[in-house]
């Protein structure tokens, strides 16, 4: 048995999203035209340049800042290091005294606990909506699509006191990572985008597996887990994104200090401390996302990109 | 594979038995376990999606009682959030935003989506720049703008201005200039994502619509206009309305940059209900006034939908 290779997973519409092949509005005859040639290498200038100073520049700054003397920053906003002097010990401040090392943790916490309970509650549901198709199939997706429509604002206020006290439970989630955790796996539209990919699938792997004796679990562990990994990919990298980015929620929730992610934390921070901590601790907070993105560029797009067509 | 030797394979679950027993169990397999499986889920949305949502509107109806069951009051929490003489200004300002979100927000990132879906080869570096403020946590965009938005002549903003020989700004600090300000972090915060899904839906326009055109002596204008954009019709629509949704339920930058300031210019309707439910502690009127504002969004939903309908049909 060990020497059979697995089947590697189909990879489902994967490459070609980002990088079109067809025929684009300026075509090859337009090409030849050197009016075209040159507005269009002007252009590619122009933008590119505009897409670095906008793009790239505050990011930039916030760099150099986050190692500059408090007095030089207030001084001029672009003579860095007019004293000559890098302080790079702001950096140890802010990770130290200001414990963003501890609040990126809590940040890191609460992302991955996030998309833990996401892909478990929207992978089951849309397993059993696509695949198992019960008879209140039908119902449950109803019920869970049509919160799409429903905008967020409705359920704030109840949404805390519930979880300020849970219903029939009757404990407080306040100031735990599962007041957090929880509500973020109720997001139906994780739910719609896998059932799309499962119903990709061809039925008649599901049906093969089935007569071979196979139970709904195994099928879901052992077929469809595998092959919606990208899928999955996708959506739990949207999950830890929105969880890096949430503010209001946790402010609610996480009254602790010691609980607070990096986003609720440093508004605080930044009324208590010196300008040069405060870049400092922004730079901190800011670089893992950035060097996430600068590594997993593809999926990153590739889920941008996707959260539309599926919107379309 | 014989039916026997299957249910070889499945005889630990089945407890072995003949071929009838087997068929029976799948056949009442999806029942039981179907729900099993699907539990988490129905709980998850029961607690903190479909629960909320009812009880959202029920507690608009309400008064709590301290200790008590709460007491039926009708409509009194409506026409008390109607009533509220703060509730014309933070409409206003709302509405406000949202228009001048559409009016930064959304023509850039389609014409930069355009452009760059021209670009032949090595372009990936262009959607990754557009990409990139995308990623910025919100809290530290907002952070770090604010500081540029420092108002004395040596804020950063005001010192690019002050080099090509215009006056410093208030930026935050004026009535007329705090939402524009404001309006222009949220656009560079978020243009990113909608070029990305911009570019994405461009390339499913077909190519010979193009080749039909240039054809028929149409030039690149009149392609973008008489193609590209009918073509993105449907995903432009769809854009604009996520974006309207999404810009009337804005919090988090207002409150962090201006706390609703400099004289309620820039407080909102979610900065309201905010501060009807946590800091004055009134329930029922904090659900009243989101139950409005979420009737209001499903009607642009309900009429986008209508739209769209009649568009394909036509």
């Amino acid at each position: 048995m060990s020497t059979v290779a697995r089947p590697r997973p189909v990879r489902l519409r994967r490459d070609r999203e980002l990088e079109p092949e067809s025929r684009t509005n300026i075509g090859a005859a337009d090409f030849h035209r050197p009016s075209v040639r040159v507005t269009m290498a002007a252009l590619r200038v122009v933008v590119l340049v505009l897409l670095v100073v906008t793009g790239l520049g505050p990011l930039v700054w916030l760099a150099l800042a986050a190692v500059s003397p408090t007095q030089d920053l207030i001084q001029g906003p672009f003579s860095f290091f007019a004293s000559g002097q890098v302080q790079w010990q702001n950096l140890a401040i802010a990770w130290e005294r200001g414990r963003i090392g501890h609040y990126l943790l809590n940040t890191a916490a609460l992302a991955a606990g996030s998309m833990v309970s996401t892909l478990f509650v929207s992978t089951t549901a849309a397993f059993v909506i696509t695949v198992l198709k019960p008879r209140w199939g039908g119902l449950l997706s109803g019920a869970i699509l049509a919160t799409l429509f429903i905008p967020g604002i409705v359920s704030l206020v109840p949404l805390y006191l519930t979880v300020r006290d849970l219903p029939i439970v009757g404990i407080s989630l306040v100031n735990t990572f599962w007041a957090v955790w929880l509500p973020a796996a109720a997001t139906a539209f994780n739910v719609l985008i896998i059932a799309r990919f499962l119903e990709s699938i061809p039925a008649e792997l599901y049906e093969a597996a089935r007569i071979d004796g196979a139970g709904p679990l195994r099928i879901l562990w052992s077929i469809v887990l595998p092959l919606a990994r990208p899928i999955l990919g996708v959506v739990g990298l949207l999950t830890i994104v929105a969880s890096w980015k949430d503010y209001l929620w946790p402010l609610l929730v996480l009254p602790n200090p010691d609980n607070q992610p990096v986003s609720v934390a440093l508004p605080r921070l930044a009324d208590q401390t010196e300008l040069s901590v405060q870049m400092a601790a922004l730079f901190l907070a800011l670089l893992v996302p950035v060097v996430l993105f600068l590594v997993f560029q593809r999926q990153f797009l590739r889920g941008a990109s996707m959260s539309g067509s599926v919107k379309g | 594979m014989s039916d026997e030797a299957r249910l070889t394979r499945t005889a630990v679950r089945t407890g072995g038995g003949a071929a009838w027993l087997a068929r029976r169990w799948r056949r009442s397999q999806p029942g039981w376990q179907a729900l099993g499986i699907a539990l988490p889920a129905i709980i998850v949305y029961l607690y903190f999606s479909w629960g909320p949502i009812l009880s959202s509107l029920v507690m608009s109806l309400q008064n709590p009682v301290p200790g008590g069951t709460a007491e039926w009051v009708g409509l009194d929490n409506f026409a008390y959030v109607l009533s509220d003489p703060g509730l014309p200004q933070a409409t206003l300002n709302t509405v406000y935003y949202t228009l001048l979100a559409v009016l930064f927000g959304f023509p850039v990132p389609l014409a930069l989506a355009v452009f760059i879906s021209e670009l032949k080869k090595q372009s990936w570096y262009f959607s990754g720049l557009a990409y990139l403020p995308v990623v910025v946590p919100p809290v530290v965009a907002i952070l770090l703008w604010k500081f540029f938005y420092e108002p004395s002549s040596d804020g950063v903003f005001n010192t690019l201005l002050g080099a090509v020989g215009i006056a410093p700004l208030p930026w935050l600090n004026s009535t007329a200039m705090a939402m524009p300000s404001i309006v222009l972090e949220t656009t560079w915060a978020g243009a990113g994502s909608a070029v990305i899904i911009y570019i994405a839906a461009l390339t499913s326009v077909p190519g010979e619509l193009y080749e039909a055109a240039e054809l028929d002596g149409a030039g690149i204008w009149r392609r973008v206009w008489h193609v590209t954009l009918p073509q993105m019709r449907g995903i432009i629509g769809t854009m604009l309305l996520l974006q309207v949704i999404g810009t009337m339920q804005i919090f988090t930058e207002p409150y962090l940059f201006t706390g609703g300031g400099p004289q309620n210019a820039t407080k909102t309707l979610l900065m309201t209900v905010f501060d009807y439910a946590f800091t004055r502690v009134d329930y029922g009127a904090a659900t009243a006034l989101s139950v409005l504002l979420a009737a209001v969004l499903a009607l642009f939903s309900v009429a986008y939908l209508l739209l769209t309908r009649r568009w394909s049909r036509s």
